[in-house]
């Protein structure tokens, strides 16, 4: 490899900043087109309701209203389509309803869009929007998952009438349960884990453009997986093909999962934009991406281990419900069942593990994979009853684990939930974690904090989480209406300047830098001369986009495979132009060389010969040097960690304060240590939040009570501290990088981390456990609880 | 937020002529409030009187023990005010604690007391000062001005011009606040003057800022927290919410007074 | 419809708007600077705080009418060409941006606590940074980017 400044491993800071410094980012709110209209949707302000009628012709007539679409205008078109398959154990597909573009005589969540206004201004849309005058019937709300399926209040769709989408199980229960019979200890847990809301701080924006001329659709919208919206609105809703529809998604301001997702608003702009003949542009508010962006998480669990005398792991059981909101969104069936049930062996050699996972229907937005999606869920529920096992066996919590551990030298490790993990060293991450957060002299700081009123605690996680998602076979087997590979295509240009087309997309990971130094690398070139483009259907042949922490260790290893192409083609022209064989060619520090000579022939001569191809072998080779390649994982990739938390609590009024956090983390090899930290402490704050902070919370009409800021505790600067974070290195042994992926790594190991500190802190007035999230007030409680 | 008239008097005079004139009309101070709930559509005015033009409403004197502050004097100018630190520091502390610095940079206190928002900071400094609250027309004590959730003694078309604040022996503001908006989910005032033991309470209630009687009493007798040692007041007249129920909220009342009898000194 | 005129990155500028108009609408759409966001409704985020009369604030929370006469700074503002202010170069130093979408209110934020408060300890960099949501970072760089970005306003 490369060892200049640029190359892997190095901290090259980031190249796409100096556009946001200054104010000349480019997101989709920012464009304006010729003659643009503005839509504003009527939202369902109902829980669940029947639609008796819409009466849009005050709106219609309002000042500068262009027109007032409602599901009528959407008969010719499909519903949004769900890309994941779920069968129940007994073999029958999940219930799998039509969701509407348009809410069709039923409303089934507050936010529901019934109509659209579409007019010259925005302000003029949102006044024209107050003028629609829909007409209701309210029916009873669905809310409470446990309700919805015993004593169901009402149907939220009628294929569902006990609301249950599916019920799904991994592994053998009897089996399981004569392990639990056998055992010398069971430590049994109910929890929930919180609904979140993703809130990547840029609203979700779509502007809908139409070619008459030529019949093209232009799409711009706030996307991690243009392509991705681009089939499944093109194949699946509008019928559209692909040659005729561009997906643009510019910069993107985060996404977290909640913009992987096709969404109404895509498909309204859309054909909008067709009806009126003009573009359209909607941008969410701040309320409305509550009401309608996918919500994450909102599990309820009961999970038992069983034990030995020892503290060795027998037997894990689990029931889950799992809240599919009202409709089924992209990849909603797969979070709760396939990246949950199949991580819940953790770093652990637990021999058997049932889980069972019902998922219910609710009069709530759909709930969907949020960073980390299903794996911190499997991590919070393991790692918290590994806990309170530990406790009740009056074990040391890093002790127990230690005993459980997959050892290095027991990889591959076939796990009894369907993973086969290619690599790992968790007492390499274990031990970095507890020497940096000085664990073993906690002791001190409690009787110090005592000595102040405090209760301090501290609580440790191992988290291991299945990323850079694909093989196609796997998910295609296990449910996947999609392959999960990616693309990327290499453009030399004559001049030796080189264009990365990659299938990824970066809304915040920075790939403009980490995607330039594996290929200033590989190739040797300055990273100057290396552009990265990404996130345009038309000048990018395929991808499958960002999530699940795919980027580098999928769409990295693609352009890996495509740098090979160039390579391979390049020694040929070189060996042309030197007079040897191409075999004897080698590729070094940016030199075609013969090998054994001094003869070499630098990588630009070898990109103009390519394009001027006067001495050229034309008989065997095109000229040009562009290459593409299609990259599809064997295995996943199994990023893991250890993640120490101490907090303080005030135990007058339950106020957490988190005072350190340390992650120690097993990403693989790492492109650039600066960007992965950033992941790092970006999930790390997400995680913690989850654990203190924040929860999206319907009342029982199903009205959403935290639908703002002034609600929805966001993390501030000044609720969290610094991290500190290291890396230990297993790489990856599937992948020509060798990286694992760090994107979701943060949000996954802290929670459990922060509640067993918590727990640590109150367990000498005999507390168990405290909810998610730990707020004053629930601490408050879990105090005044114990004390009775 | 739905279209309205604009007018920018120079002078009170205009103000209230404006104001007198309009068919809905509202005024305007630093908009921190207002402008929200208009984008919301929670309020539709269709006149706003913006009061930014009239010198007089501006600023900070001191003089005879009393600390007189314009109405449209901003957050961040009180909290900045080394006339206010040196006279009542728990005032200057307290406008610094509100939102953020963007706020403070627009919000006023005029606005703010007229508001009366449950969770505002600056009534509790108001009730807890015994201030005064004064208008175009006329003067109100503190004790008479705040009425009720958003709603305060101030007449139709009446326009805060300032706020009087006796200067203490000492005081102290405890705000704990709400984890998602920081408004005050509990804010307790506590004041000790020549005439006696002021205790104010904000966030709390679920009539808007209040005083505890028992509290004042017990700290007028002795001015130290273990005088209100176990003087948890009573949960009926508490707010509930999300972030705190009743219960919690009397329990922070307590601990937050015992606290800010501590800060006092 | 009221006529604003005011002075933006140093240019003035005269438009006739519709009362209701925002500051942050009359930046981003009348005068096409679009590095100021909107991030929320409820003026929490920060994504929209400008310099008015070189004060932070909230561009989302400010009718255009309000700011009539007055001087106002936008992060296009801030320097000039391809230069950087101290603070926009503290915030690439330490990687103290992912998206982006936050970083032009957080910077001019920084800038106008940096000005308050040139020598701020990390707590009081956090407290004053509580205007201003990010969800990428994670605060932790933004934090070195602000102490960096005040010593370099320093001199
Ligand atoms: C993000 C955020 C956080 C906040 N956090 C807090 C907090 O922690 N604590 C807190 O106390 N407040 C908080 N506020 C509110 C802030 O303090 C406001 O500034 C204040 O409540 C209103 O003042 P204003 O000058 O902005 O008034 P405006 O919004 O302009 O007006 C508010 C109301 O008062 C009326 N009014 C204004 N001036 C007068 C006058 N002179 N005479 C009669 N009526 C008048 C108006 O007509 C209007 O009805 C916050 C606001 C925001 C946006
Ligand atoms: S846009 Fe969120 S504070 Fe202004
Ligand atoms: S960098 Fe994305 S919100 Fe701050």
């Amino acid at each position: 490899m490369n060892d200049s400044v640029a190359g892997i491993g190095a901290r090259v800071l980031r190249r796409e900043d100096f556009r946001f410094i200054k104010g000349r980012g480019k997101y989709v709110d920012d464009m304006v087109l010729p003659r643009q209209t503005y839509a504003v949707i009527v939202r369902s302000p109902h829980a669940h309701a029947t639609v008796n009628s819409i009466d849009s012709s005050a709106a219609a007539a309002m000042p500068g209203v262009v027109r007032v679409l409602t599901s009528k205008d959407f008969e010719a078109f499909g519903g949004l389509p769900c890309g994941w398959l779920v069968n129940n154990q007994n073999g029958d597909p999940m219930v799998e309803p039509k969701h509407p573009i348009l809410a069709e005589g039923k409303v089934r969540h507050v936010g529901d869009p019934v109509a659209v206004v579409i007019a010259n201004t925005k302000a003029q849309a949102r006044d024209a929007a107050d003028a629609v005058v829909v007409d209701y019937s309210e029916l009873p709300a669905v809310v409470n998952m446990r309700q919805a399926l015993s004593n169901p209040p009402a149907a939220v769709h009628d294929e569902a009438p006990g609301n249950l989408c599916y019920d799904w199980a991994l592994g053998d229960k009897e089996t399981v349960d004569a392990a639990f019979a056998g055992a010398a200890h069971v430590t049994r847990l109910e929890f929930t884990n919180n609904r979140l809301s993703p809130n990547a701080m840029e609203p979700r924006c779509a502007i809908g453009d139409y070619d008459r001329s030529n019949g093209d659709h232009t799409l711009y919208t706030t996307s991690q997986n243009p392509h991705v919206i681009r089939l499944l609105m093109g194949a699946f809703v509008l019928s559209i093909p692909e040659h005729k529809l561009r997906v643009y998604a510019p910069d993107v301001g985060g996404g977290f999962g909640s913009k992987i997702y096709h969404y109404a608003e895509e498909a309204i702009v859309t054909v909008a934009a067709k009806v009126i003949g003009r573009p359209v542009k909607w941008t969410s508010d701040r309320t409305e991406a509550f009401l309608s962006d996918a919500h994450g998480r909102d599990h309820v669990t009961t999970a038992e281990l069983a034990l030995d005398a020892d503290g060795k792991f027998l037997g894990l059981r689990c029931d889950t419900l799992a809240n599919m909101g009202a409709y089924l969104s992209t990849f909603a069936p797969c979070v709760p069942t396939y990246l949950h049930a199949t991580l819940l062996a953790g770093q652990y050699k637990t021999p058997l593990i049932y889980c069972n996972v019902k998922a219910v229907f609710t009069n709530t937005v759909p709930v969907d994979a949020y960073r980390g999606a299903g794996r911190p869920e499997a991590t919070y529920l393991l790692e918290r009853v590994i806990d309170k096992a530990a406790r009740e066996m009056k074990i040391d919590p890093a002790e127990i684990r230690r005993r459980n551990f997959i050892q290095p030298d027991e990889f591959p490790y076939q796990t009894p939930v369907a993973l086969v993990y290619d690599t790992g060293n968790y007492e390499a991450t274990l031990s970095a974690a507890l020497a940096a957060s000085d664990y073993a002299g906690i002791a001190a700081r409690k009787a110090e904090a005592k000595s102040r009123g405090k209760l301090r605690g501290i609580g440790l996680s191992c988290y291991i989480e299945a990323c850079g998602i694909a093989p196609s076979a796997v998910v295609g087997s296990l449910g996947a209406r999609a392959g999960l590979y990616e693309a990327a295509t290499i453009r030399v240009n004559p001049t030796g300047s080189i264009s990365v087309l990659t299938g990824s997309h970066s809304h915040g990971q920075g790939h403009e830098t980490t995607f330039a130094q594996v290929v200033a690398d590989q190739l040797g070139q300055p990273i100057e001369n290396i552009d990265i483009v990404h996130g345009d259907t038309a000048r990018i042949p395929f991808g499958m986009g960002t999530y699940g922490s795919r980027s580098i260790a999928v769409g990295g290893a693609a352009i890996v495979k495509a740098v090979d192409k160039i390579i391979a083609k390049g020694k040929k022209i070189a060996a042309h132009l030197m007079e040897a064989s191409a075999d004897d060619v080698v590729f070094e520090n940016g030199q075609f060389k013969v090998a054994g000579t001094d003869k070499q022939i630098d990588f630009g001569s070898v990109a103009l010969t390519a394009y001027v191809p006067h001495n050229f072998p034309l008989e065997e080779l095109e000229p040009g040097l562009e290459e593409t390649a299609f990259y599809d994982p064997a295995n996943f990739t199994f990023p893991a960690g250890s993640y120490v938390c101490e907090v303080e609590v005030d135990p007058e009024t339950g106020v957490v304060e988190v005072c350190s956090m340390h992650a120690s983390d097993d990403f693989g090899n790492i492109i650039n240590p600066m960007i992965v930290e950033g992941q790092v402490h970006g999930g790390l704050v997400q995680g913690i939040g989850q654990a203190l902070l924040e929860q999206a919370v319907y009342d029982d009409n199903g009205q959403l009570l935290t639908a703002s800021y002034n609600d929805y505790t966001m993390p501030r600067a000044d609720d969290m501290p610094s991290f500190t974070v290291d890396h230990q290195i297993t790489a990856c042994t599937h992948n020509p990088l060798g990286v694992k992926g760090c994107g979701e790594a943060g949000a996954i190991g802290s929670p459990p981390a922060v509640i067993n500190a918590i727990v640590d802190a109150l367990s000498e007035l005999g507390v168990e456990h405290v909810e998610m999230p730990a707020t004053p007030r629930k601490v408050w409680r879990a105090i005044q609880a114990a004390k009775k | 937020m739905q279209s309205f008239n604009y007018a920018k008097p120079a002078s009170l005079a205009d103000a209230a002529a404006a104001l007198a004139k309009a068919e809905d009309g509202t005024l305007l101070a630093g908009g921190q409030t207002l402008l929200p709930t208009m984008k919301a559509r929670l309020a539709a005015p269709s006149d706003l009187v913006d009061l930014a033009g009239i010198a007089e409403l501006k600023g900070i004197s001191v003089s005879g023990g009393t600390v007189t502050i314009g109405a449209m004097t901003r957050h961040a100018d009180v909290a900045g005010s080394a006339e206010v630190k040196g006279a009542i520091p728990a005032l200057a502390a307290l406008a610094g604690g509100i939102g953020d610095q963007a706020v403070r940079n627009r919000g006023t206190i005029g606005g703010s007391v007229a508001n009366n928002d449950p969770a505002a900071d600056y009534p509790a400094a108001v009730l807890g000062l015994g201030a005064t609250v004064r208008t175009n027309s006329r003067s109100i004590a503190a004790d008479d001005f705040f009425t009720g959730l958003f709603d305060t003694a101030l007449n139709a078309g009446e326009i805060v011009t300032a706020v009087s604040f006796p200067v203490p022996q000492k005081a102290a503001y405890v705000k704990f606040p709400n984890p998602a908006s920081r408004y005050a989910m509990v804010g307790v005032f506590v004041a000790k003057t020549a005439s006696g033991v002021r205790v104010a309470v904000t966030g709390a209630g679920n009539g808007g800022v209040f005083r505890v009687p028992a509290y004042e009493a017990a700290l007028a007798a002795n001015f130290s927290p273990s005088a209100i040692a176990d003087g948890v007041i009573s949960a009926a007249d508490m707010n509930s919410d999300l972030h705190a129920d009743a219960e919690y909220r009397a329990h922070l009342v307590a601990v937050m007074a015992r606290r800010a009898v501590a800060a006092a000194g | 419809m009221p006529t604003v005129s005011m002075t933006v990155n140093g240019q003035t500028v005269s438009a006739e708007v519709d009362g209701r108009t925002l500051l942050v609408e009359f930046i981003r759409e009348h005068l096409a600077l679009t590095g100021t966001h909107v991030g929320c409704d409820t003026s929490q985020c920060g994504a929209c705080v400008v310099h008015v009369n070189g004060e932070a604030a909230k561009s989302c929370t400010m009718l255009a009418v309000q700011a009539n006469g007055a001087s106002v700074t936008t992060i296009e503002g801030l320097s000039e060409g391809d230069d950087l202010h101290p603070m926009q170069a503290a915030f690439k130093d330490n990687h103290g941006l992912q998206c982006g979408f936050c970083t032009p209110g957080m910077i001019m934020s920084a800038v106008d606590l940096a000005k308050r408060n040139p020598n701020p300890t990390e707590a009081e960099i956090r407290k004053g940074l509580e205007g201003n949501i990010c969800r990428c970072t994670g605060y932790h760089n933004i934090v070195k980017a602000v102490a960096q970005g005040a010593a370099g306003m320093r001199g």
